[in-house]
C-alpha cells in the first residue's frame, strides 16, 4: 500500500509527529494524551483523499483538537460519575476513587478552553525535553530505544519491532510499560539540571540505534525502516535543537563518516571487506564532505568529547584516498585523548594499533603489553601477530595469529586469519579456501580493522 | 508526589557507635541531611530498622499463617531503613536520594500510590 497518500502519511509521521507530541505533551503536561492525540490524527490522515497543502500544520491542529476533545470527554465523565456518586455509594460501589473537588474540574475545563489559542513556546526546548524524557536514565536502555523511535522518531510499533527483530507484542508491551513508569513514577518533562549528562544518554541511545542498523546492513532484506537512516535523522534533529552541543555534532559527524563507507563494506556476495581493502571510489564523498563540516563546527567549540574523538578517527579513514594515505598520527592522537576521557581496554588496543602504524611495530607492541583484560579477544592477538610480523619476528607472529584464529568466532574472520597464516607459511585449519592475502599490504588490513573497532567491519 | 526511599545495605558494615571516634561526624552528617529535607519541605518521615536478625516473617498462604525467624529474603543486602519524602518529580526524589550521606548502599526510589493519612 505504497500509494502516494500512504507515503505522505508515513513521511508526516516520521518527520512531524515527534515535534507535535513534544508540543502537546508540554502544553497539556500529559505525554500519553499527546501521543494518543497524534496517533488519532495520523489515523484520520490515512483517510485523506488529497494531501493538504501544509501537512505539518494540519497534523498539529487536528492532534491538538483531539487532545482537547479527550480532555473534555474525561471532564464530562468525571461530572457524570460525581452526579451518580450517591447512587453508586448506596449500591455499594466506589465512585472510581475520584477525589477531586468540583471546583478543580471546572478549572481544568476552563484551562482547556483558554489554553486553546496560546501559541507554542520555545519549540526547540520542547523537543529537547521530549528527547531527554524518552532517554531518562530511570528507564531501561531497551525502553529508551523503543520510546525514542516511537515518540521522537514517529515510527509505528510494527516498524520498530521489525527493525529491532523483536516480536511486535514484546515491543508494544515495552512501550506501554515505559509510558506507565513515566506517568506513575513522576518522570518529568523538564529541562534537567544536569543537561550535559542527560545529552550523553541521548547520544548513547542514538548511537546504539545507528549501530543496530549498521551492523545488520544487508542482513535483513525487505525491512522498510532503516535504522541507520533513522539514527542519522534523529541525530540531525538533536543537532538542530541543541545547537551548542559539540558532542551532538561529534556523533552526527561520526555517523556520517561511517555511513559514507557503506558502499565499500561488502562484496556483491555479501562478504565483509576489510577497511584497507575497500574500493574507496564506492564511498559517498558528499556524506564525507558534510561530515567534515559538522566535525569542524564541533571542534571549534573546544569542548572535546568521546564522540568527537571517534569522529576524528572515522574521518581520518574516510578522507584518506588510499589506505596508505591514512593519517595514523592523527588517529593515534585521537585515541590518546579518548583513553583519557573514556578509558577502556578496546580504546587502549586501538591506540596501540594506531601507534604501530604511525611510529612503528615495536612502539605498538610495547603499548599492547600494557593492555589489560583482552586476553580472550581475537583482535588483540591478530593485532599482535601483524605487529610481530612487521617487526620481523615471524615465529612469534604465527603463534599470535594461531591464538587469534582459535578465538575468532565469525567465519569471515576465521577465513581471513587462515589466509594470513598461509601467507606466513603456517597453514591453519581452513588453509586453501581463500588463498589470497600476504604480500605488500596484508599486514595493514588486519590492523585497520582493529583500529576501526568492532563497529565498522566486524 | 510522594516517594519512599528504601535503603538496602550490607549488614556487616560497621557504623560508628556512640562514644567512638568518628561518631560525632557520622551523626552530624545525618542531622544535616535530615535538616536539608525539612528545610526543603521534603521531609515526611524516616526510620532506621534493627538488623534483619531481629526480623520475623509472617507468611500466609490459603489462610494458613506460618512464622519464619528471619527477613523476607536472605540476601547480602537487607532493608535497613527508609525515608518518606515529598518531591516535585522523580528527578527531585533521585537527587534527594543521591544526597544521602552513605556509601556502599542500594537506594530504591518508589512513588507512593496511596497513603491513608495523606488524605
Amino acid at each position: 500500500m505504497t500509494t502516494p497518500i500512504a507515503e505522505a502519511v508515513t513521511r508526516l509521521a516520521h518527520e512531524q509527529s515527534g515535534r507535535v507530541v513534544a508540543l502537546l505533551a508540554h502544553r497539556f503536561s500529559d505525554l500519553d494524551l499527546a501521543d494518543e492525540a497524534v496517533q488519532d490524527a495520523l489515523l484520520s490522515a490515512s483517510q485523506w483523499t488529497t494531501v493538504p497543502d501544509n501537512p505539518a500544520a494540519w497534523l498539529y491542529t487536528v492532534a491538538r483538537n483531539n487532545a482537547i476533545d479527550r480532555l473534555r470527554r474525561a471532564a464530562a465523565e468525571r461530572r457524570r460519575l460525581r452526579a451518580a456518586a450517591p447512587d453508586l455509594l448506596a449500591a455499594g460501589l466506589d465512585a472510581s476513587g475520584d477525589t477531586r473537588s468540583p471546583g478543580e474540574d471546572a478549572e481544568a475545563e476552563e484551562e482547556v478552553a483558554v489554553d486553546d489559542d496560546s501559541g507554542p513556546g520555545d519549540e526547540a526546548d520542547e523537543q529537547v525535553r521530549l528527547m531527554l524524557l524518552c532517554c531518562h536514565p530511570a528507564l531501561d536502555r531497551s525502553a529508551q530505544v523503543a520510546l525514542t523511535l516511537r515518540l521522537v522518531g514517529g515510527l509505528t510499533t510494527a516498524e520498530i519491532a521489525a527493525a529491532l527483530l523483536v516480536p511486535e507484542a514484546t515491543l508494544a508491551q515495552r512501550i506501554v510499560r515505559a509510558k506507565r513508569k513515566i506517568r506513575d513514577a513522576g518522570i518529568p518533562l523538564s529541562m534537567p539540571a544536569d543537561l550535559d549528562g542527560r545529552i550523553e544518554v541521548l547520544l548513547t541511545v542514538l548511537y546504539l540505534v545507528f549501530n543496530e542498523g549498521y551492523l545488520a546492513r544487508g542482513g535483513r532484506p525487505g525491512i522498510r525502516v532503516d535504522l541507520v537512516d533513522e539514527a542519522i535523522r534523529l541525530t540531525r534533529r538533536a543537532r538542530d535543537v541543541l545547537p551548542e552541543s559539540a558532542e551532538v555534532e561529534g556523533l552526527l559527524a561520526l555517523e556520517l563518516f561511517t555511513h559514507a563507507r557503506t558502499g565499500g563494506r561488502q562484496t556483491a556476495a555479501g562478504e565483509l571487506v576489510l577497511l584497507a581493502d575497500q574500493d574507496r571510489t564506492r564511498w559517498n564523498l558528499d556524506l564525507v564532505a558534510e561530515a567534515n563540516v559538522v566535525l569542524a563546527d564541533a571542534l571549534q567549540r573546544l569542548k572535546p568529547g568521546p564522540f568527537q574523538l571517534q569522529a576524528v578517527v572515522s574521518g581520518s579513514h574516510s578522507t584518506a584516498r588510499t589506505a596508505a594515505d591514512t593519517d595514523w598520527a592523527m588517529i593515534a592522537g585521537a585515541y590518546r585523548q579518548l583513553a583519557v576521557l573514556a578509558p577502556s581496554p578496546i580504546v587502549s588496543l586501538n591506540h596501540a594499533v594506531a601507534v604501530s602504524m604511525a611510529d612503528g611495530a615495536r612502539a605498538g607492541l610495547a603499548m599492547l603489553d600494557a593492555v589489560d583484560g583482552l586476553d580472550e579477544y581475537y583482535l588483540l592477538w591478530a593485532a599482535r601477530g601483524e605487529m610481530l610480523e612487521r617487526a620481523g619476528s615471524r615465529p612469534e607472529a604465527i603463534d599470535a595469529l594461531r591464538r587469534a584464529r582459535a578465538l575468532a568466532l565469525n567465519p569471515a574472520e576465521q577465513r581471513h586469519l587462515d589466509r594470513r597464516l598461509a601467507a606466513l607459511g603456517a597453514p591453519g585449519d581452513g588453509a586453501g579456501d581463500g588463498g589470497r592475502g600476504g604480500g605488500h599490504d596484508g599486514g595493514h588490513a588486519d590492523v585497520s580493522r582493529a583500529v576501526d573497532g568492532r563497529r565498522d567491519d566486524a | 508526589m510522594e516517594y519512599m526511599i528504601l535503603i538496602h545495605e550490607g549488614e556487616t558494615a560497621e557504623t560508628p557507635q556512640p562514644g567512638s571516634p568518628g561518631f560525632e561526624t557520622y551523626m552530624a552528617d545525618w542531622m544535616a541531611y535530615n535538616q536539608k529535607l525539612i528545610d526543603g519541605g521534603n521531609f515526611i518521615g524516616a526510620g532506621r530498622l534493627q538488623p534483619s536478625l531481629t526480623a520475623t516473617t509472617l507468611k500466609r498462604s490459603s489462610g494458613a499463617d506460618q512464622l519464619i525467624d528471619g527477613p523476607f529474603a536472605e540476601t547480602k543486602e537487607q532493608l535497613g531503613g527508609y525515608y518518606l519524602v515529598t518531591a516535585a518529580d522523580l528527578d527531585e526524589a533521585l537527587s534527594l536520594a543521591a544526597a544521602m550521606p552513605i556509601d556502599d548502599v542500594t537506594l530504591e526510589v518508589r512513588p507512593i500510590a496511596f497513603r491513608p493519612e495523606a488524605l
